[in-house]
């Protein structure tokens, strides 16, 4: 499947130790910010629940998520600890600032 | 004939080239330098030690016009290139004047930034760029005098700084959480702003600069939230951009910065561009060692070395005030494989950060211990596989060739000896040492005979345990007893509220810096407790982080197992009217609410509100009077009442009213868990207030107070507190008694378990036999909660952290 890289934002519009969502046909998408300015992106889908990880604390490069206190790693979307699981990860590459996910093509974005 | 080589710009990047030149090709070309500012070229790195009067001008001039005599330069100063011929090739000086060359080399530098607010360009609004702008603020400063910095990054700090060393009274206003946050994480950017306030500086933070105001003459700074800060001088530090002026009028490729390829050419091949003017691979560097980097390449180029390439550069940045050690190099965020190794000696103020990748360094943050800098800095730049010493690696090579790791215990040593640590007995830190030597104490069974320290609420325990533990040092053998927060610590949560208070810590950085956290920045079960301690001690002076709550406490509402929520209004007293049903029944209609449940608290659940929906259905019940009952919070959630003397047969008192003023004094306050509440009109306890964490039964003669009820998972009847006779006296114990639990039940403990673990006879001491104690902690609940019985709902549906309820992007296929 080919791959377009689309904007969704700005890193400014998520807080920092938070997350957003971006909708998209495939299911939402939370869009993490850590404490050092990383992003990173997962379906929001937490693997054992289905929680939505975006509502999570985010701490270090993890998420916990608010139904079960599962804890995902951001880097990889592997459950972290004595679960398991993983949830689907979304590329994301950052250009002055903005925001560009890695989605399957002949997507486009419309700012909410 | 020698080839011609101009260079336009005297500054330390074009001299660099120079330098670098005359050791490759020496007299290969005739060279002009054409420096619009009218000095030789001096180092403008050192312009802060000039500003704070540790250096003089002439210090920092590194070649005076001697050296380009020797060495055949035709040095012309004060003279600014308006642009350049490039069919001809020749440069048009501003007097007119025109000179051929073969090769062009561009240095013209950056322009500060000036941020477009009305009053830029009153008199006394200063950049901070050239030693002009410094004589110009020597000129402004002067003892007494006051002085505002705009931007609270490196240069803005260190002029900050400087001024502050010439005695006035300085402001710094930064739009960003953190100074320095390009350069530094939270911890070391909040270490750096403490020793900067200790110095006398003020720092306000997320200072939007709405105007600099004056008549004729700079008056002052004026911000977005209303606050005036009067000055004399105004420094605008916020920046640089790459000066490209001539790159553009001239018709060369730019962007932000005049473009250039990895051999540093610019579009035309006979042009060459370097430092700070330049953008390269879409980066421009502001720092002085990029420059020196990108100079080799130019002379190498002009040599005739067209292979060497410049292929970017990995920076690092040292903060030049006296006394105080920051260093930052590479980056720290933007990399998914990155692992952190944080090391923090809160005792001594030091804070280290290496970021690993594939185990190698690629970033590294120092505060108070800079001798590392260099030799991590060597690592990051050659990308050295560095697994072997990883364990030690943050502690420097002294402890590889055999030092002792630092002892996180050192917070509590380091505590003064008048340092409370028994606050139920009033013993402090040097009466428990001494008795410890003295008596050759060796337990804390010893030392609780000894001193009565821990030996009532027992809260301290951890204390007094890690004071034996740095006292006798090896000597003590006992394993804790305490249990950690999380693992990001080792400390339990009554001795973080203690060292709260000792410590006198007021955010969560700072607390986790002077604590010695091992993470970042905490986790999932910490963070939220951390938030309630420091709001519980600094009533409207700590600042929530919403990011450290809970999602249900963050959006105001209860997450449900599909991602929706449920939504609960107030009903004060459990008692509600046609027109607030009349208003959820529209609520429900309009916003299609698929379940209306009644609670066990005798309230209306709204269940399935998608969050986007939130603010709008808040606001429609706000129109009808109604507001946030706190069904998600560890809060006060719901006070039950039975229908009392008003209407019962059996009543013998007004419980409804009695359970409506409770809920109004108790309403909005945060607590460590949530409590739940009831008053029952007659001891039939038709509001089942006896297993309530605070029951209320009414009798002939007045109000039965009971505690520690529960009927959860464990179900538990209350103890009875006392007796009371009057309304009044219901509020005040009642608010005492949440007050005490709010400042000694631990996060995540309801009452129960507490009054459990500290006994009903103490709490009967604190509420009821010591009338002053009551009185006390009364009058500190209503100071906290007169700061937080705000309507959560309104705040949100007037558009309060509006982001919490909007998608980012939708995108559509």
């Amino acid at each position: 499947m080919k791959i377009d890289w689309i904007d969704v934002g700005d890193v400014d519009d998520i807080p920092i130790m938070g997350a957003r969502v971006v909708r998209s046909a495939d299911g939402d998408i939370a869009v993490f910010r850590t404490a050092d300015n990383s992003i990173f992106a997962l379906y929001d889908r937490c693997p054992h629940k289905g929680g939505p990880l975006s509502e999570g604390i985010v701490h270090g490069r993890s998420v916990t998520c608010p139904l079960h206190n599962w804890v995902i790693c951001l880097e990889t979307g592997e459950v972290e600890g004595p679960d398991h699981g993983c949830a689907a990860q979304i590329s994301v590459s950052i250009d002055g600032g903005r925001i560009r996910l890695g989605l399957p093509r002949a997507s486009r974005a419309a700012h909410g | 004939m020698k080839e011609k080589l101009i260079l336009i710009g005297n500054g330390m990047a074009g001299v660099r080239v120079l330098e670098e030149l005359l050791e490759r090709a020496p007299g290969r070309y005739e060279v002009t330098v054409f420096g619009a500012e009218p000095h030789p070229t001096y180092n403008r790195i050192m312009l802060s030690p000039v500003l704070a009067g540790e250096k003089q001008f002439e210090d920092i001039v590194t070649h005076d016009r001697a050296w380009y005599a020797q060495n055949g330069f035709d040095l012309r100063t004060g003279t600014r290139i308006e642009s350049v011929d490039r069919t001809a090739r020749e440069v048009v000086a501003s007097d007119g004047s025109r000179m051929p060359y073969d090769r062009l080399v561009i240095a013209a530098g950056s322009h500060p930034i000036l941020i477009p607010v009305p009053g830029k360009d009153l008199p006394g609004v200063i950049t901070f760029r050239d030693i002009a702008d410094v004589d110009a603020m020597l000129a402004a400063a002067g003892s007494g005098r006051r002085a505002v910095v705009i931007g609270g990054g490196l240069l803005g700090l260190e002029a900050a700084n400087g001024l502050l060393a010439r005695g006035m009274t300085v402001t710094v206003v930064h739009l960003m959480a953190t100074v320095m946050e390009r350069q530094l994480d939270d911890a070391a950017g909040y270490l750096l702003r403490r020793e900067l306030e200790r110095r006398g500086l003020a720092v306000i933070t997320e200072a939007n600069t709405e105007c600099i105001f004056g008549d004729g003459r700079v008056g002052g700074v004026r911000l977005k939230d209303g606050r005036e800060i009067p000055a004399d001088l105004v420094v605008m530090a916020v920046g640089i951009r790459p000066n490209a002026d001539l790159g553009k009028a001239t018709g060369l490729a730019t962007n932000r910065g005049l473009i250039v390829d990895d051999r540093m050419v610019t579009s035309d091949e006979a042009i060459l561009a370097v430092g700070e003017c330049v953008e390269h691979r879409g980066q421009s560097y502001g720092l002085v060692a990029p420059l020196y980097e990108m100079a080799k390449v130019v002379a190498d180029q002009l040599a005739g070395r067209t292979d060497s390439v410049y292929q970017g550069s990995v920076t690092s940045t040292k903060l030049k005030v006296t006394g105080i050690d920051v260093f930052s190099a590479g980056t720290f965020g933007a990399d998914k494989d990155a692992e952190d190794i944080v090391f923090r000696d809160a005792a001594r103020g030091i804070y280290k950060r290496i970021v690993l990748k594939d185990d190698r360094i690629v970033g590294t943050v120092l505060y108070g211990d800079t001798a590392d800098g260099a030799r991590l800095f060597q690592l990051l730049r050659s990308s050295e596989d560095v697994s072997a010493e990883r364990d030690t690696l943050v502690f420097g090579p002294a402890l590889a060739a055999g030092g002792a790791a630092p002892d996180p215990i050192e917070a509590v040593a380091a505590l003064p000896a008048e340092a409370e640590i028994c606050g139920c007995n009033g013993v402090c830190k040097g009466k428990i040492v001494e008795a410890i030597g003295a008596k050759g104490l060796q337990t804390v069974e010893d030392v609780r005979t000894h001193t009565k320290a821990s030996a009532s609420c027992g809260s301290c325990t951890g204390l007094v345990e890690k004071l034996l533990k740095s006292t006798l040092g090896e000597a003590f053998q006992q394993g804790s007893s305490v249990k950690p927060v999380c693992g990001c610590t080792t400390y339990g949560h009554d001795e973080v509220r203690k060292l709260i208070r000792a410590k006198e810590l007021r955010s969560i950085p700072e607390l986790m810096q002077e604590l010695a956290w091992t993470s970042p920045n905490g986790c999932s079960k910490c963070r939220p407790a951390l938030n309630y301690y420091l709001l519980c001690e600094y009533p409207g002076e700590y600042r929530d982080d919403a990011q450290s709550r809970f999602v249900n406490e963050r959006v105001h509402a209860n997450i449900q197992k599909d991602g929706t929520y449920s939504v609960v209004p107030r009903m004060w007293g459990g008692v509600t009217s046609a027109a607030e049903l009349r208003a959820i029944a529209d609520v429900v209609d309009r916003y299609q609410i698929p379940t209306v449940k009644v609670t066990g608290g005798q309230r209306i659940d709204l269940l399935g509100v998608k969050k986007e929906q939130l603010p709008a259905v808040w606001a429609d019940l706000n129109n009808a009077g109604l507001v946030s009952g706190h069904a998600y919070g560890k809060a006060l959630r719901t006070v039950k009442t039975c229908v009392g003397s008003e209407w019962c047969r059996f009543g013998t008192q007004d419980s409804t009213a009695m359970g409506i003023a409770l809920e109004r004094a108790t309403w909005g306050v945060w607590t460590p868990h949530k409590v739940k509440m009831a008053v029952s009109g007659c001891p039939r306890n038709c509001a089942e207030a006896t297993v309530k964490d605070f029951g209320v039964v009414a009798v002939e003669s007045g109000w039965e107070l009971h505690v520690g009820g529960a009927a959860g998972m464990h179900v538990r009847p209350t103890d009875l507190l006392c007796k009371v006779a009057t309304p009044p006296e219901v509020i005040e114990y009642c608010c005492a008694f949440l007050q005490l639990y709010r400042e000694e039940g631990r996060y995540l403990e309801r009452p129960w378990p507490w009054i459990e673990r500290v006994g009903i006879a103490y709490l009967r001491k604190r509420i009821v036999e010591d009338a002053e104690s009551r009185r006390a902690l009364h009058a500190r609940f209503r100071h906290a909660i007169s700061f937080t019985q705000k309507d959560p709902w309104a705040e949100r549906a007037a558009g309060a952290a509006a982001h919490e309820f909007s998608p980012l992007a939708e995108v559509v296929a």
